[in-house]
């Protein structure tokens, strides 16, 4: 009886947005007399920062201080349609969608601007902290809140704009199977390194390491959050949860957090990550997206590692004790194979 | 159902109502005194996100009936900070994006303010301890371990 070290690898090629009929999102963009700006979507913020990235996103593309934008989201009573938080779309999508918007917004706020300081708005540029000055001549300016003033109780414009982000469906090719699901993919490689105990089959986590290719980071803080926490829900998928119970009866399947199990502090593991910023053609400033291929490699690199650790392939998820010792045994015992 | 009087200290604040008997310290305090920072997450000891502090120990305020807190003094999340400045684990939680979704964060919070209360200098082993009656779906736990942790350093350079 003793534990076996082992060492498996994956790498995911992953779609970023979906396929179903078409995938769109909106946004839409206006300014408020302060001369901030508000956003309105109907995309989810579930913690992943779909908030930030998109005020982010607006704010640079206005060319106005973050601070000065504000993200409504979440009502599709107020907000525009969007398809949803999945399927790693949100930054793209949306992120595109907003840009959208954000331009048109920023059109007719060079045109107000323009009218006030009496040039041609093509000789006008922003400064990135709420004024608009006449390229070449910074002294030549107005701040972006005297413009929206200007533009709402002189000139009578709303200072808004439209955007919209579709990527159309693509039909298959009944003779090929062929088709183009997405216009970009992210990638992953991860490395993880597991020990086996053949006694009672139980799987620990030794550690992690992995490279995650994703366009541009927008912001690299809340891309490695995703990056940890996917992979922690990538253990818990690999080794852990199941809403199918562990016999065939619906009615033996996990009721609550004590029989649904899921990964608790003690069980994660170091995880070193390396990010890649390979930017995409058609993302908002490159970016893909982190998304669903945090915790994707996981599952095929932990199999892997059991596989090298005690030579059983386990091909059925979660890998729980039950099911490593069954195969152990039926293999006649544990057969580590070649480190490698 | 015959309501007993209940009274207690609520952050530092004297409450006195009245409750159904049976009723669990979470549900009075969500629904009684509008302390919404402990959160439902299962109603069966098995998820942390109910946390508070009872006389300063850790407890899971779904499993604990309401009378028996009768007299003692009861801490939520909600008297964490201090008037507008954030307590040092606050801080700590923001600085090292330790929450996503944000409802394990008043637990986490509880958890962790018991361990550093009783033992200031924890070890890293210590705090996983300390909070593994705490479940997240979402950090992956490392920003929350490495969050208290550095409140307790901050915490012993302030000391
Ligand atoms: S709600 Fe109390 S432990 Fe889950
Ligand atoms: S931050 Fe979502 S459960 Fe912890």
């Amino acid at each position: 009886m003793a534990k076996h070290r082992g060492r498996g690898i994956a790498s995911v090629n992953y779609p970023i947005g979906m396929n179903l009929g078409g995938d769109p999102s909106q946004a839409l963009v206006h300014s408020n007399p302060s001369g901030k700006f508000t956003v309105s979507l109907s995309s989810i913020d579930l913690g992943q920062g779909m908030k930030s990235v998109t005020r982010q996103i607006c704010a640079e593309t206005l060319g106005v201080p973050v601070e000065d934008v504000y993200v409504d989201t979440a009502d599709s009573d107020t907000g525009p349609h969007c398809m949803g938080s999945f399927a790693s779309r949100g930054t793209h999508r949306v992120g595109n969608a907003v840009m959208a918007a954000a331009k048109e917004a920023r059109g007719v706020m060079m045109e107000a601007a323009a009218e006030e300081l009496e040039v041609n708005a093509a000789d006008l540029d922003t400064d990135g902290r709420g004024n608009i000055h006449v390229k070449g001549a910074p002294h030549r300016s107005i701040s972006t809140k005297d413009v929206a003033i200007a533009a709402q109780f002189k000139q009578g414009k709303t200072i808004s704009g439209r955007g919209i982000f579709l990527v159309p469906l693509s039909e298959v090719n009944p003779e090929t199977g062929e088709m183009s699901p997405a216009t970009c993919y992210a990638h992953a490689c991860l490395v993880a390194e597991v020990e086996v105990d053949d006694e009672t089959g139980e799987v620990a986590m030794v550690r992690m390491d992995s490279a995650y290719e994703l366009g541009r980071a927008l912001n690299p803080r809340l891309v490695e959050q995703q990056l940890v926490g996917g992979a922690w829900m990538g253990i818990s998928h690999a080794l852990f949860e199941t809403p199918e119970p562990y016999y065939p009866d619906p009615a033996h399947g996990p009721r609550d957090f004590v029989e649904y199990l899921m990964p608790g502090p003690g069980d994660i593991c170091p995880h070193d990550i390396a990010v890649l910023e390979r930017p995409a053609a058609d993302g908002p400033f490159g970016a893909k997206g982190p998304g669903e291929m945090c915790a994707n490699p996981v599952l095929p690199a932990v199999a892997n590692a059991i596989f090298n650790a005690v030579g059983v392939r386990m091909d059925e998820l979660p890998i729980t004790p039950e099911k490593v010792l069954r195969a152990i045994k039926a293999q006649g015992g544990a057969r580590p194979q070649a480190r490698r | 159902m015959t309501k007993t009087p209940l009274q207690f200290r609520h952050n530092g604040r004297d409450v006195a109502l009245f409750v159904d008997g049976g009723v669990n310290l979470l549900v009075a305090l969500r629904e009684l005194i509008g302390d919404m920072t402990p959160k439902f997450g299962c109603g069966q000891g098995g998820c942390g996100a109910c946390s508070v502090l009872i006389d300063g120990e850790l407890h899971l305020s779904c499993l604990t009936l309401a009378e028996t807190v009768n007299g003692r003094a009861v801490e939520t999340l909600d008297g964490l900070k201090d008037g507008p400045n954030l307590h040092p684990l606050q801080r700590a939680f923001m600085e090292q994006f330790a929450a996503q979704c944000g409802y394990c964060t008043p637990g986490m919070l509880m958890a962790a303010k018991a361990l550093l209360d009783r033992n200031p200098s924890p070890t890293r082993a210590e705090v996983v301890e300390a909070i593994s009656g705490n479940i997240c779906r979402c950090t992956g736990y490392e920003p929350i371990i490495n969050a208290v942790l550095a409140a307790a350093t901050s915490g012993r350079a302030r000391a």
